[in-house]
């Protein structure tokens, strides 16, 4: 019997080293007579620099150089616009280091390049600025006014895009229908927040020649093409290594300025440089996400079913667009979500303010999507007085419907056209698990009679994964038996290196062990795109799995050749391919390795190479040495993931503090590779949503002071604070890749917001009140249930 | 008065077993010392502020925040870090064998903090609850795992501990 | 976020410290546990230039019962306090507070004089010594007094304490038989710094169901520990019974000005400081009567 890998809760290749502490991550990294970086950083939202003085800095003991805008040479340019859209016709990216203008707190000014990081920090507080203080703009909702400040006076206007969707007949359906509800729905600012920080370590490597960079990136090979194209070098004399990164969540992928400025700096000074983010710095250098101000409303006929959509929101932008208008552009794609919304008129803009810039944050714009469908859903299930899970049962596509098309075109440009799933079923097996007529008919209303607040909610939704452009891999069998298996893509902890191993064994029938995955380096593998938007498992894995394929097809017909028989009669089994009911007549992968390459092997062993007559070239035109394959996988479109969950809570209405009580998911991401991996991705995802549902918020005041820059005061999650989560599977395989599967790296973070709001607004029903924003806090919570003290 | 005080000192630590000697300056944060003078850079960095927990260590065997600390103040006194928790190069450590099979971790940048918390918790807690367990790593961040599988991690630690002693 | 330059003593007597301490004046901070101090080096909002290192002053460290109090030892750690045998018997208010100070790998290092002479409004420590009416002794080269709580803190991160002065030690005074505490807070998450935090000692009479005395202490809701006076006075004569709690929750209310912040408003807190404080009331209450029972 083949042995099944695939699919299978193997442990992860990936934690030994990392649980004896001989993980690499790059601050790890100590090169001799490596030099250190901070960073002056803008104290002001928006300033126009009159001077700069360095010159006490540069006299400060340790310090090598300190640069300004002045001294950056080739990064002296403005930064790449990552992702151009057609409705994005204002936008804007910064200068590496301010040049004549800042437009967050936080802003990149001047670079110190010391002894240490110590002595560099001293120098950055010796350097002076004369500033001449501008307007700031914070509130989007006045951005967008006549007569506001503008944070790109050139721009002539703070709206960096206007976008309009339509699908149907938007009008028509609001006119016909029997209901129509509105409501305002806000998703406050938030940011990925890992607990590594951003780092780079770069070195020009005299030997080689070539520019060696460690950089916490989720694009290795974004940022080593960029840096071969600002420096004039060839690709191949930069490499970048994403080596073990501490978490990404989205704010890793950019390419932002200290990326080009410390592998400068190593150039220019030709020794090694690093830069460590610290966590002051992150909170204002790296990207945010989520502030989102949506007015919707949803058109219903008597019995519930959806007519139409309507939505307008504006999108916090920050100060620059370097990523351009991903996150809206999801946001308004993925707002049906499981539902068939025949009428649907969705339109954005994109405000620029003086914060951090956004890009996308796990979930990028579909936790948005998802609180403002599932909050229209359950208002109208309220005013309609059906059950939360009849409306959405009401409105779901059916499994037959697939393909299907939302009407609108998806961020990677190709149509919103959902693949396969099973919404129906996945509630239903929601409900099976909650209990839930039971907790609606009895739990909740015993408890509600002890005088408790507990409230029930449930919420759907979908998740597109798995897009392209492309990803590759190249997969190799090694004469030692080893399989050889490079992707371009980095991991920061989704278990890459096990699930393709997997599929790598799987498909070859060797040892998981045998299988060694390289990634995140560009000396390995030099095309692709990278980690990001829930797409390793869909596309790298299905090129993984593709190039595997290539290796066995290959590794079957040499053993035809070298056997004699034909390719039918052969098998892959326990790490061998032999003939058909005589085991002993075949080769070890390892054997067919020795075998393709006419080379003596010094240490081969195992494997006596006979002695051949000559017949022509050793090697024979259109054949390699090796076994050995490099396959590219692009999908269609996204692959569409779905899942549903429910939470019950309890409010403390005295105080405001909530407990939740019990939370259930139930996921789909296709044929699953490790359900270990994916329940681990679905519960860190759901805590983070926790996070965005309840504790998570950055406060900005006026000035575009960010007022609880600190993990004191930006409250993440402990393990006290989030539930035990009971996950249950349903499997959709999806038609468009080689293995069935779908992404599930956002998964959790989805429909956390609108299932805790849905569930704190049951919990006060009593109370009248519609949750419409979130995060929320007990300070909320007790004003919503005290309306006559506060 | 000639000021008091200086601003470098020698320092004698011993760091899993081993005993190291060196000049420091004095401003020099025990983390940074662990991992960029010694090179054990198993101990995380990640908020200088002592709330991530990540660089969480055991100072003469209780947990301590190393950034919440000057490497001076360990000077005389027993560190240890998660380089030390392995029983030797081939037997993990039951609380690393635990976070193995149980996934427990995921980007591993919060794990050496928390294994070091829970050896420490571990030791005083045979046979804890799981809100015991919760209580015990609030101190620690984790921004992948969303804690479940580290607390089940812990709790099949804490058997495999008890077993072994049995 | 790395401390900027400064200077590193370690006294070898308490004597030695406080002479250095007297010498070096505003330039000088004491090193006690760290846990406040060693972040705000990191951050460099404070710039001592020089710091007089006191952790390895075994006489500043210890629990003992003295003169119907617990004299705390100024370098005594938060771990110790909250495994102390005399502190669970002779001051269960401060066992069940401790509890709530940051995390236990704070506790391990943080020490109880740090904490009083940190003096955060928020901070749990302080709202206890105030709430058991205790003593803060301070020490120079010119001497030591004793300072009441209640006198101790002044403000914000603002106490009696000179520039020259240490603390060296804290008391917590033991209460009459009859009486029960509660200590009860609320936080944004688990291990934070209070929005609200309230400690409650409630004294019965003989009859076990008439309040002879209360105190109720309240943290997070002012610039420094905040008691409860108004309050405390309409409790005395009372039934110990849920009138009289709910009665005191909207004393408290009244008496209290609480700022707001980005994690909770005025309003809030206000709010809130009654229901800690009827809920603290009634448990104190309910402890003492099984005190009284056992």
């Amino acid at each position: 019997m083949p042995t099944r890998v695939f699919g299978e809760p193997i442990k992860r290749a990936e934690d030994p080293r990392l649980l004896t502490g001989r993980g690499r991550y790059v601050d790890d990294i100590d090169l001799p007579g490596q030099l250190h970086v901070a960073f002056l950083r803008s104290p002001l939202a928006h300033a126009r620099i009159r001077s700069i003085d360095v010159s006490a800095a540069r006299d400060m003991p340790g310090v090598v150089a300190v640069w300004t805008y002045a001294e950056i040479g080739p990064c002296q340019r403005r930064m790449p616009l990552l992702i151009p859209h057609p409705d994005l016709t204002h936008p804007f990216t910064r200068y590496a280091l301010a040049k004549d203008e800042v437009n967050h707190v936080g802003e990149p000014v001047a670079m110190v390049i010391a002894e240490s990081r110590y002595l560099a920090e001293d120098a950055v507080e010796a350097i002076t600025v004369e500033w001449e203080e501008l307007p700031v703009v914070v509130d989007i909702e006045r951005a967008v006014q006549p007569g506001a400040p503008l944070v790109h006076e050139e721009l002539g206007t703070n709206v960096a895009a206007h976008y309009v969707g339509i699908v149907g007949d938007p009008e028509d359906a609001f006119s016909r229908a029997a209901h129509v509800f509105r409501e305002r729905l806000v998703i406050e600012r938030s940011a990925g927040m890992p607990i590594e920080t951003r780092a780079i370590v770069a070195v020009w490597n005299e030997v080689e020649g070539v520019l060696e960079v460690w950089d916490t990136t989720q694009a290795p090979i974004v940022i080593r093409n960029a840096l071969a194209a600002l420096f004039g070098l060839a690709p191949t004399q930069v490499r970048v290594v994403a080596p073990d990164v501490g978490g990404g969540f989205g704010c890793k992928i950019m390419v932002y300025p200290e990326e080009v400025l410390i592998p400068y700096a190593a150039l220019t000074l030709r020794r090694p440089v690093k830069w460590t983010e610290d966590r002051l710095e992150h909170f204002v250098g790296t990207n945010h996400e989520r502030l989102q101000i949506h007015d919707a409303e949803i058109a219903v006929d008597a019995d519930g079913h959806i007519l139409g959509i309507r939505d307008r929101f504006l999108h916090d932008a920050g100060a620059y667009t370097p990523y351009g208008i991903i996150v809206p552009i999801i946001t308004a794609c993925q707002l049906p979500g499981p539902y068939k919304v025949p009428n649907y008129h969705v339109e954005f803009r994109a405000v620029y303010s003086n914060t951090v810039p956004v890009s996308p944050y796990r979930g990028a714009g579909r936790p948005h999507a998802a609180f403002v469908m599932e909050r229209l859903l359950d208002r109208v299930a309220d005013a309609l007085g059906l059950d939360r899970a009849e409306v959405r049962r009401r409105n779901f596509i059916q499994p037959h419907e697939f393909p299907y098309d939302v009407g609108l075109i998806f961020q990677d440009g190709a149509p919103t056209r959902y693949d396969s799933g099973n919404y129906p079923g996945m509630l239903e097996l929601l409900l099976q698990q909650m209990d839930y007529d039971r907790l609606v008919r009895e739990e909740l209303p015993r408890l509600r009679a002890e005088g408790r607040f507990v409230g029930v909610g449930i919420a759907c939704y979908i998740e597109g994964t798995g897009i392209g452009p492309y990803e590759g891999a190249t997969v190799r069998v090694e004469p030692t038996g080893q399989v050889y298996v490079a992707t371009g893509m980095p991991q920061q902890g989704q278990a890459h290196k096990t699930i393709l191993a997997q599929i790598v064994a799987q498909e070859l029938q060797v040892p998981f062990e045998a299988v060694q995955v390289y990634e995140g380096d560009t000396a390995h593998f030099q095309f692709g795109s990278g980690t990001y938007a829930s797409r390793s498992a869909v596309v790298c894995g299905s090129a993984v799995a593709l190039a595997a394929r290539k290796v066995r097809e290959q590794g079957l017909q040499l053993a035809a050749e070298e056997l004699e028989v034909a390719v039918e009669d052969l098998v892959v089994e326990d790490g061998r391919v032999f003939v058909r009911g005589a085991p002993e007549r075949g080769f070890t992968w390892g054997q067919l390795a020795q075998l393709a390459n006419p080379l003596r092997y010094a240490y081969a062993g195992d494997l006596v190479v006979r002695p051949r007559p000559w017949t022509g070239p050793t090697l024979p035109p259109g054949k390699q040495p090796t076994l050995e394959a490099t396959e590219y996988y692009s999908p269609p479109h996204a692959t569409w993931a779905s899942g549903a969950v429910g939470v019950v809570v309890e409010v403390d209405i005295e105080t405001g503090q909530l407990l939740f009580r019990n939370l259930w998911v139930v996921h789909d991401c296709g044929t699953v590779i490790n359900p270990l991996v994916v329940e681990g991705q679905i519960h860190g995802g759901i805590a983070q949503g926790i996070g965005g549902a309840f504790y998570e918020k950055l406060h900005y005041d006026e000035n575009g002071q960010l007022l609880n820059a600190s993990f004191v005061d930006f409250l993440i999650p402990t393990a006290k604070e989030i539930p035990w989560m009971q996950v249950t599977h349903q499997e959709t395989p999806s038609p468009l890749n080689p293995l069935g599967v779908k992404g599930v790296g956002e998964a959790g973070a989805i429909p956390t917001p609108a299932v805790v709001a849905a569930a704190v607004e049951d919990a006060l029903r009593s109370f009248g009140v519609r949750i419409t924003r979130v995060p929320l806090d007990p300070d909320q919570l007790w004003r919503m249930t005290h309306p006559e003290t506060s | 008065m000639t000021a008091v005080g200086t601003e470098r000192r020698t320092i004698r630590v011993v760091v899993n077993g081993v005993a190291y000697e060196r000049d420091v300056e004095v401003r020099l944060l025990l983390s940074d010392f662990l991992r960029h003078e010694l090179g054990l850079t198993g101990t995380h960095v990640g908020c200088e502020h002592g709330v991530c927990g990540a660089c969480t260590v055991l100072f003469d065997g209780e947990p301590v925040r190393s950034c919440l600390l000057i490497a001076v103040q360990a000077d005389g006194h027993v560190i240890e870090t998660v380089e030390g928790l392995a029983v030797d190069e081939t037997e993990l450590h039951p609380l690393q064998r635990a976070f193995w099979e149980k996934h427990g971790l995921q980007c591993g940048y919060c794990t050496p903090g928390m294994l070091m918390v829970l050896k420490a918790f571990l030791t005083e807690h045979p046979d804890p609850t799981e809100e015991e367990v919760r209580e015990a790593i609030s101190g620690n961040l984790c921004r992948c795992t969303g804690y479940q599988k580290i607390v089940e991690a812990a709790l099949y630690a804490a058997q495999l501990m008890r077993q072994s002693r049995e | 976020m790395k401390p900027p330059r400064f200077r590193y003593y370690v006294p070898h007597s308490v004597e030695e410290a406080l002479a250095v301490l007297a010498e070096a004046a505003e330039e000088a901070k004491p090193l006690a546990g760290g846990q406040s101090l060693i972040p705000m080096l990191n951050m460099r909002l404070v710039r001592p230039s020089l710091l007089v290192d006191l952790n390895g002053l075994q006489e500043l460290s210890g629990i003992e019962l003295s003169d119907g109090a617990i004299v705390v030892r100024a370098m005594t750690r938060h771990r110790a306090v909250e495994q102390s045998p005399v502190v669970a018997e002779h001051a269960p208010l401060l066992a069940e507070a401790i509890r709530w100070v940051g995390h236990l790998p704070i506790r391990t290092r943080g020490t109880i004089g740090g904490s009083v002479a940190h003096a955060d409004p928020a901070a749990e420590l302080p709202g206890v010594l105030v709430a058991l009416e205790g003593m803060v002794q301070l020490r120079s080269q010119r001497g030591h007094r004793l300072v009441s709580a209640e006198d101790f803190f002044i403000d914000l991160l603002t106490t009696a304490a000179e520039p020259d002065e240490l603390v060296t030690e804290v008391r917590f005074p033991l209460l009459p038989a009859g009486t029960g505490t509660a200590w009860l807070e609320v936080a944004r998450r688990h291990g934070d710094y209070a929005l609200v935090g309230v400690g409650a000692v409630v004294s019965l009479a003989e009859d076990f169901t008439t309040i002879a005395e209360a105190r109720v202490s309240l943290i997070g809701v002012g610039g420094r520990p905040v008691r409860a006076r108004l309050t405390e006075s309409a409790l005395r004569g009372q039934p110990a019974a849920a009138e009289s709690w709910r009665a005191a929750a909207a004393t408290v209310r009244r008496e209290i000005d609480p700022a707001g912040d980005i994690h909770a408003s005025a309003e809030y807190r206000r709010y809130v400081a009654g229901v800690l404080t009827e809920r603290a009331l009634a448990l104190a209450a309910e402890r003492a009567q099984e005190g009284a029972r056992r």
